[in-house]
């Protein structure tokens, strides 16, 4: 076998196994969600994973991929292993949104969203970013660096997840009338911890798979470097996160903490692979802050999002994608404004379509549960079958 | 004949259990129960907000003795479940108009 065919098995190799770990993101959302809602409402959160996952991407297979690549293919890897990690990520960002709805959205209207947002707005924005990019010469053209989609793929889940709170409302009894902000405590701790560990793993994928290729030296060190990164963000958001709730509370609240983590990775993963090895844990501090001010910020607002995914995702996003404009050192071609441009282009873009559809959506059919489904939970409405039927709920 | 009904904190039932038994109390029956008292649940801290638990886990360990016996049962119970902290639970206690065996047919002090 000559060099070049070794290079492009290599690669191959390289993009499916990546595009595993990616996949492993899925079990991630699930776990993290399940974990976060109540126990009445499981059994919706894990069928709603497993439904966005595979609609999605089914989606992207018929439809998106074409729309952002123009065609199927690629000269230095299988064109098939091409398709399939980016594939890969398409559900990453409709879980972002779907998640933060949990507990009061229905999965038939969220699985006619996922259609349009697998199909059409998250390949658009793809098509402008690591695409066949049809703003080429126009003034909305981005210069935006983003390795792995902080903005591509966190803010623009985040953003749809902000039309939808907005459109579907807080889960009763949340916030009371007099504005008294009722907590709704996670039911399930461990869970929450193994999700936010699969996504951490899933992580690597994401971000070392994003390099594209590991079948030379420069290129091996490459990815080596974006996953080291990728990994010190993750540790110093949740280390940070832990001292700010140790030193404001006397308490260390490992939801947070977890968060914290998801919240550097996510800062992270515009441009883990431009950083010297010190930075990322101030991108990764910084993104662990973001989400202890993210939580209660929103919470004042009466934005409900019992996982944190606005936080976590559309903060983090933007955070993420500006860190690459003041801290990469990668020559004059990326810029601060070039950063933002590309933040309020795909913004504005993400949050305006997805408002409109999910709206639409909504008139047809409707997006939230209604009060005694609510009440009881989606778990016996939505799919017949509680997560836990031997568990005695205290109300 | 009376019953004791003790509520304690989940954690001290062992002790409760081991103290009555060496002083020969043959038989308990024991149950998870919730509730508070004076102080209204405590909080707990989740995603920088705190919260109350309204009803506290609190086990209710419930015992019929001889009237003779019941002083003494009441002070191995505060003895075996104190913490002196807050919480610690309440004793109640009430008469019991008939006790009988099933086994064996035997009835009040003899089916205790």
């Amino acid at each position: 076998m000559d060099l070049q065919s070794i290079n492009y098995v290599i690669d191959t190799f390289f993009a499916i196994f990546t595009m595993t770990l990616i996949i492993f993101m899925v079990p991630g959302f699930a776990m993290l969600e399940a974990g976060l809602v109540r126990t009445k409402n499981v059994s919706a959160v894990l069928m709603v994973n497993t439904m966005i996952y595979a609609i999605a991407s089914m989606a992207f297979l018929l439809f998106g991929y074409s729309l952002a690549f123009g065609d199927f293919g690629s000269d230095s890897m299988s064109k098939w292993a091409a398709f399939l990690f980016q594939m890969a990520f398409v559900g990453k960002a409709i879980n972002i949104m779907s998640g933060g709805v949990s507990e009061r959205a229905k999965v038939i209207p969220l699985a006619i969203f996922t259609v349009i947002m697998g199909a059409v707005i998250y390949p658009i924005i793809v098509n402008w970013s690591w695409g066949s990019n049809m703003l080429e010469g126009t003034f909305l053209e981005l210069s935006m660096y983003d390795l792995a989609g902080s903005t591509v793929i966190h803010s623009t889940g985040g953003w749809a997840l902000l039309a939808a709170i907005i459109i579907i409302g807080a889960r009763r009894g949340r916030y009371s009338e007099e504005g008294v902000i009722r907590v709704i405590p996670a039911s399930n701790i461990p869970l929450v911890t193994l999700g936010a560990f699969l996504l951490w793993i899933g992580w690597f994928g994401f971000n070392g798979g994003s390099v594209g290729s590991i079948s030379s030296k420069e290129s091996a060190d490459a990815v080596a470097l974006t996953i080291m990164n990728t990994n010190t963000a993750g540790l110093a958001g949740s280390i940070i996160v832990g001292i700010i709730m140790y030193f404001q509370y006397k308490k260390l609240d490992i939801t947070m903490i977890l968060n914290g983590a998801l919240g550097g990775l996510v800062a992270i993963t515009a441009g883990p692979n431009l950083y010297n090895i010190y930075t990322p844990i101030l991108v990764g501090a910084i993104g662990g802050v973001i989400v202890v001010i993210g939580v209660s910020f929103f919470d004042k607002l009466k934005l409900d999002d019992p996982v944190g995914a606005l936080s976590v995702h559309l903060l983090n996003g933007i955070w993420g994608t500006l860190a690459v404009g003041i801290f990469a050192n990668n020559g004059d071609d990326i810029t601060f404004l070039g950063q933002l441009k590309g933040v309020v282009v795909v913004g504005l873009f993400a949050f305006v379509v997805s408002f409109i559809v999910l709206f639409v959506i909504n008139k047809i059919v409707p997006l939230r549960a209604d009060r005694d489904e609510e009440m009881q939970g989606l778990d016996v409405d939505e799919c017949g079958l509680e997560a836990y039927p031997e568990f005695k709920r205290a109300f | 004949m009376k019953k004791i009904e003790a509520v304690i904190k989940p954690f001290k039932l062992d002790d409760v259990k081991e103290a009555l038994t060496q002083a020969g109390i043959t038989g308990m029956t024991v149950s998870d129960v919730k509730g508070y008292g004076r102080q209204q649940g405590h909080s707990e801290l989740y995603r920088g907000a705190e919260y109350v638990v309204d009803f506290l886990p609190k086990i209710k360990v419930e015992l019929v003795v001889a009237d003779s016996d019941v002083d003494s049962t009441i002070d191995i119970i505060i003895n075996a479940a104190k913490t002196g902290k807050i919480g610690d639970g309440k004793i109640f206690v009430s008469p019991i108009e008939k006790t009988v065996r099933i086994r064996t047919g035997e009835e009040d002090e003899d089916a205790i």
